[in-house]
């Protein structure tokens, strides 16, 4: 019994990583019509951020104020997508899907090997900030207070994020411009700032994904395009474009994670490959997809 | 005998009422024009009788035979062809392809992959033939793309012409183009259509153009018909006056 | 068109006056360029992007490697027979599920397909070899129905002169093949079907039913590329079927220019040179790639082949 309720916190804990980095494909998808190959990389990237400086500074810091570097892991990321989407990523929006699909491909490849220059190819970690929280025992079987701590940081920024969308000024010219570009700009809305800052929101989650994992798990190579399967994944069943669709299809794949995991383990990704093939066979536009 | 017919033929998207139970009929070897205000419903009437949309409710016959819930592929083979009101080409094939291609398809042998297309002798001949009678035979090698807008429109109706129809659909077959370029592609269809003997259906907005090709007009106004009758009658109808030229006779 | 004989005939000269190195790069080439021509009928011709072809190159990679560990086959036409069964197997399985989707969703199943073939060959190891992979050793191959082997201390030498013409030839009747493919009727509905799916459908075409048929003849392509491709590697891991492979083979068709025929042929030669020679000057050449990929959507999205041709046509 206390093994079940340490797995279900277990796959909370990966549904909160996986929302993060799914609601920020999403969102962008949803308001650019671009599906960014490179997003898993911007989880590795936040991941890598984060495990590094809270290396550099643990020997000054207590461990109590390290905690900032998961939120300037996040946001170092968000500051590097702020300078993609316009350089980069702009160009592209008249051109044809294909073409999109190709340069986000090329930032993939850049990406993963600018993560390999810089930090090599030995595994970063910031364990320490688990450590410093310590234990709580549930059931009499220990648990880390961290991944509690985290399921909550990811129920919270999906509250906030779902509130910023849906009740703030911003929300309401992010909707507009997601639902007609060419309308929004006739209104006078500055169509440019809010992709660069919706892309910028995405590559911030996706980089919260990332700085909340690493101390937990290690920061390895290759990282960032396994999750951007596994975020597909979870789009396609919850719905591309759709931020409760990202929510469901998180916590209904890493529900199935923990579960493959648990019983049949060498199929754990063969496994949510199948399920996303399935969920697109059956219903095509996710669960709660709204366009096509 | 009726060509085609439709019974309370009923489409609505929410709370718009595009097709209100509509009865329909063509006739063979006419030439005749569907009208009425944007919105009217039109465009929606020749996509449920061409499948583009299936229907609420409501019946669709070919002859004796009801297609309503027929294929796409079903009801070209019973005869039902159409063109789009926005140009619809296969803009990087050649002009030429854009018509054989129909014929292939006509013939059943867009199947055939280990033969070259260029050498089906029948059909580049058919193609060109074709494309001739559309005035289009100097543009066949070049790219569908970039032929002039009234090209474009005319290609367009070649392309659906090329299946060889009973019942040929045109939506819009001359907007976007000038005044000029009108006349010229419906002296164009109207010549080609009557000389194949093929019954047509015309979507148009531009009265002078419907009163001076059709042998019957049908009014659409908010999802049914407000007249039916030959263009003198139709010219002479206060209803159609009132809601489609917004004057008063 | 024009260029076909004496590039040709440059082509049967290689091993001739080239290095048995030069002769082996070349060889690399001329499999991946058959990979190049299967992926592009899609991307090129019937407008589907699929980021998952490193499934049925890894299909006839493994369908080699498996005949000749547990069956005892050495005979090379048996083992182009064996990947032609397995991809196109594969192909049309995986077929029926991606051509049911166009575009984003189309890209990601195909991925998602191929990822979940590259983790069963990886924790099948006792099956598959795990990461270590199959060894696929040229010495124990023979060609042309049993006729030639190649024992002996010159053997490797011998084996890529020999080799380098067996690809040759299997190259030029894929390559007439695809061409022909392309220009049949066949291949015409398939590019009415990229221009405008809704039209060709209205012209009474099962677009599907074209899709599918489309994706079975690229797996095919494909597999028999990685089916020549394996015993000139010596080895087959579980990397010829993971995502990167799947992401070289787009990137072939991009470097070329995939609206036109042979833009993915010299796209695939050239990205091995690439390839071989980037990897020789730094260890960093995904960036190399990733930047050259980004640098030719962005201002050459013809490729290198379809802007030559832009090119020389302006200056006639």
């Amino acid at each position: 019994m206390e093994i079940v309720a340490l797995q279900v916190l277990n796959s909370l804990f990966y549904a909160a990583v996986l929302f993060l980095i799914a609601a920020g494909l999403s969102l962008i998808f949803g308001v650019m019509g671009i599906v960014n190959m490179a997003h898993g990389s911007f989880y590795a990237l936040g991941a890598y951020v984060t495990a590094w400086s809270v290396g550099a500074a643990a020997a000054t810091l207590p461990p109590a104020a390290l905690f900032i570097f998961l939120l300037l892991g996040a946001i170092a990321v968000a500051l590097v997508g702020l300078m993609i989407e316009p350089t980069l990523i702009r160009p592209f929006y008249r051109r044809q899907e294909e073409y999109q699909l190709l340069v986000t491909f090329g930032l993939l490849l850049v990406l993963e090997d600018v993560i390999r220059l810089l930090w090599g190819g030995t595994p970063l970690t910031a364990s320490g900030l688990v450590d410093s929280l310590g234990l709580v025992r549930i059931g009499g079987l220990p648990y880390p207070v961290y991944n509690l701590l985290m399921i909550g940081v990811g129920a919270v920024a999906a509250l906030a994020l779902w509130a910023f969308v849906y009740r703030t000024k911003f929300g309401v010219l992010l909707r507009a411009t997601a639902q007609d570009r060419r309308m929004a700009a006739a209104l006078g809305i500055d169509v440019g700032r809010i992709y660069a800052l919706a892309f910028g929101l995405g590559c911030f989650m996706a980089g919260l994904g990332g700085a909340i994992v690493v101390p937990s798990q290690a920061a390895v190579l290759g990282m960032g395009v396994e999750v951007l399967v596994i975020a597909f994944v979870v789009v396609v069943i919850g719905g591309l474009g759709s931020l409760e669709g990202a929510l469901v299809g998180a916590l209904i794949v890493s529900a199935l994670r923990t579960i493959t995991i648990q019983f049949w383990e060498e199929f754990e990704l063969a496994a949510l490959y199948l399920i996303a093939a399935i969920v697109l066979l059956i219903r095509p536009t996710g669960l709660f997809g709204r366009r096509a | 005998m009726n060509l085609l017919r439709t019974e309370a033929l009923k489409k609505h998207f929410g709370e718009t009422r595009a097709v209100d139970g509509v009865n329909f009929t063509v006739n063979e070897g006419e030439f005749l024009s569907l009208v009425g205000t944007n919105g009217a419903g039109k465009t929606t009437l020749v996509n449920l009788i061409s499948a583009f949309l299936a229907p609420d409710s409501g019946r669709i016959f070919i002859g004796d035979r009801d297609i309503t819930h027929a294929s796409v592929e079903e009801r070209i083979r019973a005869g039902i062809a159409r063109s789009f009101q926005l140009v619809n080409l296969f803009d990087d094939l050649s002009v030429l392809d854009n018509v054989a291609l129909a014929i292939f398809a006509r013939e059943g042998k867009t199947k055939r992959i280990l033969a070259l297309a260029e050498r089906d002798a029948a059909v580049t001949r058919e193609a060109s033939d074709l494309l001739g009678e559309f005035g289009l035979d100097g543009k066949s090698e070049g790219r569908a793309g970039g032929l002039a807008q009234g090209e474009r429109k005319l290609l367009d109706v070649a392309v659906a012409y090329a299946l060889r129809p009973r019942l040929l659909f045109l939506d819009e077959p001359t907007s976007g183009v000038s005044t000029r370029d009108k006349a010229q592609i419906m002296d164009t269809v109207s010549a080609v259509v009557r000389g194949g003997g093929i019954t047509a259906v015309v979507i148009e907005h531009d009265m002078d153009v419907v009163f001076k090709y059709s042998d019957r007009v049908v009014v659409m106004h908010e999802g049914r018909f407000l007249a039916d009758g030959p263009p003198g009658e139709i010219r002479q109808n206060s209803d159609v006056a009132k809601y489609l030229l917004g004057t008063d006779v | 068109m024009k260029l076909a004989v004496p590039i040709l005939i440059v082509l049967a000269l290689v091993p001739v006056v080239a290095s048995t190195y030069q002769t082996q790069l070349l060889t690399y080439g001329l499999t991946l360029a058959i990979a190049a021509l299967g992926f592009n009928l899609l991307l090129g011709y019937t407008g589907l992007l699929s980021f998952g072809h490193s499934a049925y190159f890894g299909a006839g990679a493994y369908a080699v490697a498996l005949m000749m560990r547990y069956l005892g086959v050495s005979s090379m036409e048996l083992f182009l027979l064996g990947g032609i069964v397995c991809s196109a197997a594969l192909a049309a399985l995986f077929g029926v599920v991606c051509v049911r989707h166009t575009r984003i969703f189309f890209a990601i199943l195909t991925l998602a397909l191929s990822q979940v073939l590259w983790t069963l060959a990886y924790k099948f190891f006792w099956i598959t070899g795990g990461t270590d992979g199959l060894r696929v050793p040229f010495s124990k191959l023979t060609l042309l129905g049993g006729l030639i082997g190649f024992p002996g201390a010159d053997a490797f030498a011998r084996f890529i002169s020999f080799y380098y013409y067996y690809v040759l030839v299997v190259f030029c009747v894929c390559t007439a093949l695809m061409w022909l493919i392309v220009h049949s009727p066949f291949g015409k509905t398939l590019q009415a079907i990229r221009d405008n799916e809704t039209r060709a459908r209205f012209l009474g075409v099962r677009i599907w039913r074209y899709r599918w048929l489309a994706f079975l003849v690229s797996g095919i392509f494909t597999g028999l590329a990685g089916t020549l491709w394996v015993p000139l590697n010596g080895l087959t891991t579980p990397d010829v079927l993971y995502w990167p492979q799947s992401g070289k083979i787009v990137f072939f068709a991009v470097l070329g220019g995939f609206r036109n025929f042979s833009g993915p042929i010299v796209g695939a030669v050239l990205f091995n040179y690439l390839e071989v020679y980037a990897i020789a000057l730094t260890e960093y050449w995904q960036i190399t790639l990733g930047a050259i990929l980004i640098i030719l959507v962005t201002f050459l999205p013809a490729g290198i082949v379809g802007t030559a041709q832009r090119l020389s046509a302006k200056f006639k």
